[in-house]
């Protein structure tokens, strides 16, 4: 009940939002059931253009695109938002800390999180993948850490802002302690900007994966995912088939999807927030 | 009658909440070449709504319902922005409340004086230049050859209000629109602005709007005084005619607004607070409160009296323990307390509450009356469940608001809602002494008259003792038992109420004493009269 409430009080952009999610999180939870193939059987010639017993033609190795595009929106969504969530935790949890209580404790979390910046991204994952190995849990901790450091400077930077609030420091003086005062009161005050960055964050999380998968490294073949459906078939723009065009719209769609709700929680939240 | 501005049935509305609200409602006005019209009105009346209209400019999500705004014979509403641009500035100045917020920090004052007249293409920059140390020199400003040559932040805020008086002034204007110039500065820096604003309106018999909360300081510039509430017109007269002979009932009110005074009881009680030859500082070659010893009695008030930079607020966290003192000691309830917070019980936190200045930062926006009033219950005395909200809807009858705000946000209340909140999330805990850290400044006058009679009802209820920071005197006469003056971190002055309004005063308190503005239009001109030899000398030689 509490779930239609929530729609009734949300816009039009918002609801058009919880809408594209929902098609990609029902075609993920029903690939199975939907999917006229098998996740990896090649089952025609190489792209086919769209038509009679393939919806959205064939992929670069003959296998059905729609099929495809189905499984790929259960491995992407469940792993990009697995990371995400991740990343926010730890992120977060020490940018919070590490902004209330300063110091050494700071000092340490930041400087940490200096080194792991001062690599890109991408070469360092590489790294750590190439030596312990392309798995997907190991692919999920890695970029999972490697992201929760953007999220802690986020976290520290407003947490910052908001710990110098009177209302802090009333509760302070109240005696408070360290948790029920990042929790209680300068949490609620962060999020706005968290979810809207959880909103990027979660995109580009996305496109790291695929440029993972592109080098090999990030979600195997044949698994499919829809980061990689677009590198692998992306030599078809140049015969002028637009096989690569599917899958990239998904990621475009569900991308937007997600910004609408966001959007429109910012919206909500900043209503409460204005004086 | 020729006016140089004409504003007939003006209505502007504005959007909130998917609906428009009128921000003023009606208003005509008539400003002839020379006067000075003071709009007088609490926060929400429309002043600076009206100020902006004149111009012919309204905020963004505001639009002009009706009527006309005709400025030397051109109509404004409606008129080509282009047009609006080539008055704006330079026929037409303002001048806004926060000159540290309006000045670009990243440039110097001289550029930011320069850019509208050479834009204009009154004068080149080297007259500009000219024009603005001439100024400066008007305005007593320190150095006028050079002062333009600084960046915002490294002038004081007086100097920097008196430079926005004098950017004002830059193209020689028939208008100027002084919104609130005056609000946030202190009291003797004050004295300094009007009488730049004097001078600037003198100079050129420029005519002005001159928009203020403050009757006493509008009466000291304006000819003419238009009374406002809601966005409607409530009294409009000659200032004398008006001050000495109001004829609406909330004129009157705003009139007493400051003659309330607390009456004289000898002091008596046990001492709650007693702080002996405490020293404080945030670095170690510097002190921000140096040796201060005073102490505060059961049941009683203690003003701290300064202006800012004068070390209160820092004397108010060494008493809470945020900035423990370097030296000296703070008894509280006969035994020594802890220096730091970390060292203190939640008992001593129960019994020494705070309440601060702004009540929109000190109350959580994401959390309702509800919680911000139930977690000291819960926290202190695990008082949960229906007792809690019980006991809130107690507290909240106690601060004299109704039960139907339990469910509040903080955005959803006024400011004087929020100030009376923080008074009851004080309360909460049964403290028996509270430190009130200007907890009026930000409100106006009416309400803070309400806020301060709440707190002197509930002192008498309840036998609480306040620890009160301010640098309104009007304020310490009527809420305070003992007065305290404080310049630079130490204490000049300090006796009972009466002893400190009655002469004589130490110089810094006679200084502060004769600088606070009366109800009276020639007190200024007495005032810069009597000071000779002082910053002030340009009066003189009229």
């Amino acid at each position: 009940m509490a779930f239609f409430k929530l729609v009734k009080m949300t816009s039009t952009g918002a609801r058009i939002g919880m809408g594209m999610v929902l098609i990609t999180m029902l075609s993920a939870v029903l690939a199975p059931v939907i999917a006229p193939y098998e996740e990896a059987e090649v089952v025609a010639d190489v792209w086919l253009p769209s038509g009679e017993g393939h919806i959205l033609g064939t992929d670069q190795l003959g296998r059905d695109l729609f099929t495809r595009m189905l499984y790929g929106a259960r491995n992407t969504i469940a792993i990009a938002l697995l990371i995400t969530f991740l990343a926010f935790l730890v992120g977060v949890i020490g940018g919070l800390l590490a902004a209330n209580v300063g110091g050494w404790v700071d000092m340490l979390l930041s400087r940490i999180v200096d080194v792991f910046m001062a690599f890109p991204a991408l070469i360092l994952s590489l790294m750590v993948l190439s030596i312990v190995g392309s798995s997907i849990p190991v692919l999920i901790m890695v970029i999972a850490l490697l992201d929760s450091t953007k999220v802690y400077r986020l976290a520290r930077a407003l947490a910052m802002d908001i710990e110098v609030m009177e209302f802090v420091e009333a509760a302070r003086l109240s005696g408070e302690g360290i948790w029920w005062i990042i929790i209680k009161e300068v949490l609620p005050n962060a999020m706005p900007a968290l979810i809207a960055e959880f909103g990027l964050r979660f995109c580009f999380i996305f496109l790291f994966i695929s440029a993972l998968s592109f080098l090999g490294l990030g979600i195997q073949p044949p698994t499919a995912d829809w980061g990689s459906m677009v590198r692998e078939n992306a030599g078809a723009i140049s015969f002028d088939i637009m096989t690569p065009l599917w899958p990239a719209g998904a990621i475009a769609f569900l991308t937007i999807g997600i910004n609408l709700i966001v959007d429109w929680f910012l919206h909500r939240s900043s209503q409460i927030r204005a004086q | 009658m020729n006016y140089l501005l004409s504003i007939r049935n003006l209505t502007i509305k504005g959007r909130s909440d998917e609906a428009w609200v009128t921000l003023l409602d009606t208003i005509s006005l008539d400003l002839k070449k020379g006067e000075v019209l003071g709009l007088i009105g609490e926060s929400g009346a429309g002043k600076s709504t009206l100020g902006l209209a004149a111009m012919g400019y309204t905020r963004t999500g505001c639009r002009i319902a009706g009527g006309s705004i005709v400025f030397d014979g051109m109509e404004l509403i409606g008129a080509p922005e282009e047009e609006l641009l080539a008055l704006r500035g330079s026929r037409i100045a303002y001048v806004a409340q926060s000159a540290a917020a309006s000045f670009n920090p990243a440039h110097q004052i001289l550029e930011q004086f320069a850019e509208t007249p050479v834009q204009h293409g009154h004068m080149n920059f080297d007259e500009a230049r000219q024009k603005a140390e001439s100024l400066y020199r008007r305005f007593q400003l320190p150095n006028p050859e050079r002062i333009g040559f600084r960046y915002p932040h490294q002038v004081s805020g007086g100097q920097l209000q008196r430079a926005m008086v004098a950017m004002a002034m830059a193209c020689d204007p028939d208008i100027i629109i002084f919104d609130e110039p005056t609000t946030a500065l202190d009291v003797t820096t004050q004295i300094e602005v009007l009488a730049a604003i004097k001078e600037a309106i003198r100079l050129r018999n420029t005519a002005a709007l001159y928009i203020t909360h403050d009757l006493a300081v509008v009466c000291q510039v304006a000819d003419r005084i238009m009374v406002l509430r809601n966005g409607k017109l409530v009294e409009e007269g000659e200032t004398r005619c008006l001050i000495d002979d109001p004829k609406k009932d909330y004129t009157r009110a705003l009139l007493n607004v400051r003659r309330q005074k607390k009456e004289t009881i000898p002091p008596a009680g046990d001492m709650v607070l007693e702080v002996s030859g405490a020293t404080a500082g945030y670095a170690k070659s510097q002190n921000v409160v140096e040796d201060v010893s005073f102490q505060v009695r059961k049941g009683r008030t203690v003003a701290v009296v300064g202006e800012s930079g004068s070390g209160k607020t820092s004397l108010a966290r060494v008493i809470t323990g945020l900035l423990p003192p370097s030296e000296g000691q703070i008894r509280f309830k006969g035994e020594v307390l802890p220096s730091e917070l970390k060292g203190r019980s939640k008992e001593i936190l129960r019994r020494l509450r705070m309440i601060y200045q702004m009540p929109d930062v000190a109350l959580n926006p994401r959390q309702k009356v509800s919680r911000i009033l139930g977690r000291p219950l819960e926290f202190f005395f695990g008082i949960t469940g229906r007792a809690n909200e019980k006991k809130v809807i107690e507290l909240l009858e106690m601060i004299e608001m109704e039960p139907e705000y339990y469910d509040r946000y903080p955005s959803e209340l006024s400011g004087g809602q929020k100030q009376r909140i923080c008074i009851a999330r004080a309360l909460a805990s049964q403290p028996d002494l509270i430190i009130c850290d200007e907890v009026t400044s930000a409100l106006d006058q009416l309400v803070a008259e309400g806020i301060l009679k709440l707190l002197q009802r509930l002192q008498n209820e309840l036998g609480v003792s306040y620890l009160f920071i301010t640098h309104d005197l009007a304020t310490v006469k009527a809420i305070a038992d003992e007065v305290i003056v404080m310049l630079q971190g130490r204490i000049v002055e300090q006796g009972s109420r009466d002893e400190m309004f009655a002469p004589p005063h130490h110089e810094y308190t006679q200084r502060l004493f004769c600088s606070v503005p009366e109800m009276d239009p020639d007190w200024l001109d007495h005032l810069l009269e009597c000071r000779t030899g002082e910053t002030l000398g340009f009066f003189k030689k009229k």
